[in-house]
């Protein structure tokens, strides 16, 4: 169990290094700098290579990258090009949203997922063929389009919730649960089914295994072997899917709230992308890391728990 | 064996074998018309995809504008077809990237392995938690709103899954014979790697390649929605989804075509994925999805009349089917013998024989896809058969128990020994805590488990098989029943573990006056066990009788040869030395004689009908009409 964690914690320093190295190193090899960015295309040459040695863009990008890596190593994420702001206080400011939207549809992608896939499994016949059916669609629709439609119906078409817009949690709960509603429905769609899908098809395979005959054959009743002892069992492969699928809806994160114009990480590195400000994007990078890492060690933590031969040795 | 020669035609049987099916033929249809409308849309489309007419915006379909027009007065579909030729573009450059990245460098790790390999995995590793979004968004804001350099990006980060399966198999085929037989042969690393390895990498390319198809679509229209692509006037997928979401409280028809239309090419090419899975999956195994049974027989409550006799089980003409990809498949076909209290019968017979088939059949625990279609199994006067699961259930355990063949997987993995055998006791007998922890103790004792108290604290894992047989007997016995149903107890264990737990089902028989039903197909321990033996082959019980009978004279020629087969526990030499070729699959049985085509003694008459079983003395029957040629024999 330690070890597992130890492995999982050591390998998150070359995973921050290498998506730092990534954005980094192609931005050192491609033409077009800060410099110009900033200063727009009408800028003089002069003024350009004067901003140029203001940042410090003429050193080797090797330097920079130290530079960059030793204030990132202090939380200096460096500030924005365009706004000038420290971008590591304006990531703290944002993370809260992205947060709000990412823990509830990660927890309900589990709760909803298992159940509806557990349930199909032990029951099998429509409800298992309707399972099949819809995880094809969660698959399928794109998350930001199901947002849309959510919206068309539920804000425009009855007028229940708002379209867009985000509430702080500690200012107004009541508000900050209708503005996160329908971003979490949209970003869980995927979530759920996908849970489902593999739950429902583990479950199965657990059902066909020879201690759930053997228990059976000798008098388990059937509530604890399907309750106690199937569920066990199938959690493990689904708590990996579940890792999985939580680490892909970081991606639906960045569609949903720019969807519903909330005030996260997703939406501050689409805005950057468009100004071409790549410290942010560093940050954001950085950021974003930090939460597959939170993740994957959740993840691991619980595949130990559940698991007696990790747990044991 | 597999040679060069079988690839190219297994090759051209993935295609074929996709296209027989109809969600092939229907999803493979719908992308090739898609690319195809969306490469002539120049042609086709029906309008300029930029020609606005302010006159006609936010229409409806119509003739003139089979989807309708935007907030433009744009045609829709026009610009659907001409978004799509960048979508297409985009994920061929996706498709592109993964291919050159992950064929080489899958081959290359699975192939040579050492150092290399592990340094290449472990990078892998490391990369499959990268957020990918964040990097992609980094590279539009660099390459300036290049979705093309998007896709690449996202080709090359997603390499590492379809990496991870080509190396996967890059090693089976190295390991396998038939490479090393290449290899002498002077082949070449390249040639080993283009007429072995890479075909075989067929199936799972095109799957990953599907698969990653449809998530580079997700991802193309989703960055495209954000307006990180081409610039307005053109159109995209997602820019249009966009476009259609300002005018969502006025004309939401114009979200349908565009995300439709994704939804319906993400749908087309998973479902083109799964496909190309199924029809390459090595195995249609049980979790092929065929959940349906075979019509099984009603439970009937109002029991009917139950014939005489006093045998605690009395297996009458037992027939099961089995619902496979090939349709219904018998594989019990009038299966019956008798059991008294404190016998132990020996169901014996190669594998496919069906005598597993039987073991389960009489505890109701067939697989999903098995049913019993006629025939009764009578327990104490009941039929099984008709009974309802609840009534199956209060048996299981208390009057009918199971051991099974793999000790190592009859154990559930999760839970310590003693909370599984406490559970058992505790489901038989209302028993505190404290007196099932007893009684479980009691139970490991019986079965001469070496210290117990410890042992109970263990997981199944930590155990040795023969540890695990027995405490997997203790939970048998846990209900005290009066039916036991082993299944090749002792077929996984050591042979010095074997005798032990055979000495042990003896002891607990003698103690218990259990009867016991075993499925083996080791002579050695029906001679160390058995009172009777049932030899069954192709689904049919072949030969019944008390074990001293069988040994002295084999009656049917198939009990004669199987006992041949294995010389060291037969305790006589009988005419046939091995028995050739291998019992027919359920359902391809030859006419007459189910045993015809390997039998020494079959003549033109054994065609003619199915043969009956034939009463030979009082205790014994054989389904043989030469049986007098056997015991002829010398
Ligand atoms: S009936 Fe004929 S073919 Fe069948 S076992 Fe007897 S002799 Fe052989």
């Amino acid at each position: 169990m330690g070890r597992l964690i130890f492995h999982r914690a050591a390998m998150s320093i070359p995973l921050l290094l290498i998506v730092s190295l990534i954005i980094f190193g192609l931005e050192a090899i491609v033409p077009g700098d800060a410099a110009s960015t900033i200063l727009g295309q009408n800028a003089t040459p002069q003024s350009v290579a004067a901003l140029r040695g203001q940042l410090g863009l003429n050193d080797p990008w090797v330097v920079r990258f130290g530079h960059w890596l030793g204030g990132a190593l202090h939380g200096d994420l460096g500030t924005s090009i365009i706004s000038g702001v420290d971008v590591t206080s304006s990531l703290n400011g944002r993370l809260a949203v992205t947060l709000s939207l990412l823990v509830p549809t990660i927890l309900l992608s589990a709760v909803a997922g298992v159940a509806l896939g557990f349930a199909s499994a032990v029951r099998g016949g429509a409800l298992g063929r309707f399972i099949d059916v819809v995880s094809l669609f969660g698959f399928a629709l794109p998350s930001f389009w199901v947002a849309l439609i959510l919206v068309g119906f539920f804000a425009v078409h009855l007028n229940l919730l708002p379209a867009t817009g985000y509430q702080d949690l500690a200012a107004s709960p009541a508000g900050w649960l209708k503005s996160i509603i329908l971003p979490v429905l949209a970003l869980s769609l995927q979530g759920i089914t996908y849970v489902a899908k593999q739950t429902r098809d583990t479950v199965m395979e657990v059902l066909e295994t020879d201690y759930v005959k053997f228990l059976r054959a000798n008098g388990v009743p059937e509530r604890s072997v399907r309750y106690r002892h199937v569920l066990r069992n199938a959690a493990i492969p689904v708590v990996t899917s579940l890792g999985l699928v939580s680490v892909g809806m970081l991606s639906g994160a960045v569609f949903i709230e720019n969807v519903f114009v909330l005030p996260g990480l997703g939406s501050l590195a689409t805005q950057a992308t468009l100004d071409h400000d790549i410290p942010v994007i560093l940050g954001v990078g950085v950021f974003f890391t930090l939460c597959v890492i939170a993740i994957n060690l959740l993840i691991d933590f619980a595949y130990g728990l559940l698991n007696p031969k990790v747990r044991v040795s | 064996m597999t040679t060069a020669t079988d690839v190219p035609v297994r090759r051209r049987g993935v295609l074929r074998a996709v296209l027989a099916t109809a969600r092939g033929r229907i999803t493979a249809g719908f992308l090739l018309l898609l690319f195809a409308c969306c490469l002539l849309a120049p042609v086709i489309a029906p309008a300029d995809p930029l020609h606005q007419n302010l006159q006609e915006i936010l229409r409806t379909p119509s003739g003139a504008h089979w989807l309708g027009t935007d907030s433009l007065g744009r045609d829709v579909l026009s610009r659907l077809l001409y978004g799509g030729r960048s979508s297409i573009v985009g994920i061929l450059e996706g498709v592109a990237a993964q291919l050159v990245v992950a064929v080489p460098l899958g081959v290359a790790t699975g192939y040579l392995g050492g150092r290399f390999d592990r340094f290449v995995m472990r990078l892998a590793d490391i990369v499959m938690s990268v957020p990918v979004i964040v990097i992609l968004l980094a590279i539009l804001a660099i390459f300036d709103h290049s979705i093309a350099a998007a896709m690449i990006t996202l080709g090359v980060l997603g390499a590492s899954g379809m990496m991870r399966i080509i190396r996967g198999t890059a090693m089976t085929v190295r390991q396998e014979l038939y490479v090393s037989a290449a290899e002498l042969l002077g082949l070449s690393r390249t040639q080993i790697i283009f007429r072995h390895i890479l075909p075989r990498c067929r199936g799972v390319i095109i799957v990953q390649t599907s698969l990653f198809a449809a998530l580079a679509i997700g991802i193309q229209t989703g960055l495209t929605f954000l307006g990180l692509g081409p610039p307005p006037p053109a159109a995209t997928w997602g820019g249009m989804v966009n476009e259609a979401a300002t005018t969502l409280s006025t004309q939401p028809w114009l979200l349908a075509p565009s995300g439709g239309l994704i939804a319906l090419t993400v749908l087309a090419l998973g479902v083109l994925g799964d496909t190309v899975r199924d029809v390459t999956a090595q195995n249609h195994t049980s979790s092929g999805g065929l959940r349906v049974k075979p019509a099984r027989r009603r439970p009937d409550v109002a029991q009917a009349p139950v014939p005489e006799g006093t045998a605690l089980l009395s297996v009458r003409d037992l027939s099961v089917s089995f619902l496979t990809p090939r349709g219904e498949v018998e594989v019990l076909t009038g299966v019956g013998f008798d059991l008294d209290a404190g016998q132990t019968l020996g169901l014996v017979g190669e594998s496919g024989s069906g005598k597993s088939v039987t073991a389960r059949a009489v505890l109701g625990l067939l697989e999903a896809n098995g049913a019993v279609t006629g025939g009764s199994v009578i327990f104490d006067g009941r039929d099984l058969t008709r009974a309802t699961r609840r009534q199956l259930a209060a048996l299981r355990g208390t009057r009918i128990a199971l051991i099974s063949q793999e000790p190592m997987v009859a154990l559930d993995p999760s839970f310590r020994i003693g909370s599984q055998l406490s559970e058992i006791v505790r489901s038989h007998a209302r028993l505190s805590r404290e007196a099932a922890r007893r009684r479980v103790l009691e139970l490991m004792e019986m079965v001469e488990l070496p210290d117990p108290e410890e042992m109970a604290k263990r997981y199944p894992f930590q155990i040795s098989g023969g540890m695990a047989q027995r405490v997997a007997i203790a939970a048998a016995l846990a209900g005290s029943p009066d039916l036991l149903i082993a299944d090749e107890p002792t077929t996984a264990l050591d042979v010095t573990v074997q005798a032990d737990v055979l000495a042990l089902l003896r002891r607990l028989q003698r103690e218990t006056g259990m009867a016991v039903l075993l499925v083996t197909h080791d002579w050695g321990v029906v001679a160390d066990i058995c009172t009777h033996v049932a030899v069954m082959y192709a689904g049919q019980v072949v030969e019944q009788a008390p074990v001293e009978q069988v040994f002295g004279a084999p009656a049917h020629p198939y009990t004669a040869a199987l006992m041949a087969s294995s010389p060291e526990k037969a305790p006589r030499r009988t005419p046939i030395d091995a028995i050739a070729g291998a019992v027919p699959p359920p359902g391809a049985h030859p006419d007459g004689c189910r045993f015809r085509d390997r039998c020494a003694l079959s003549a033109a008459e054994c065609a003619d009908d199915d043969i009956p079983l034939v009463r030979l003395n009082e205790e014994r029957v054989s389904r043989c009409i030469r049986t007098e040629l056997l015991q002829a024999q010398p």
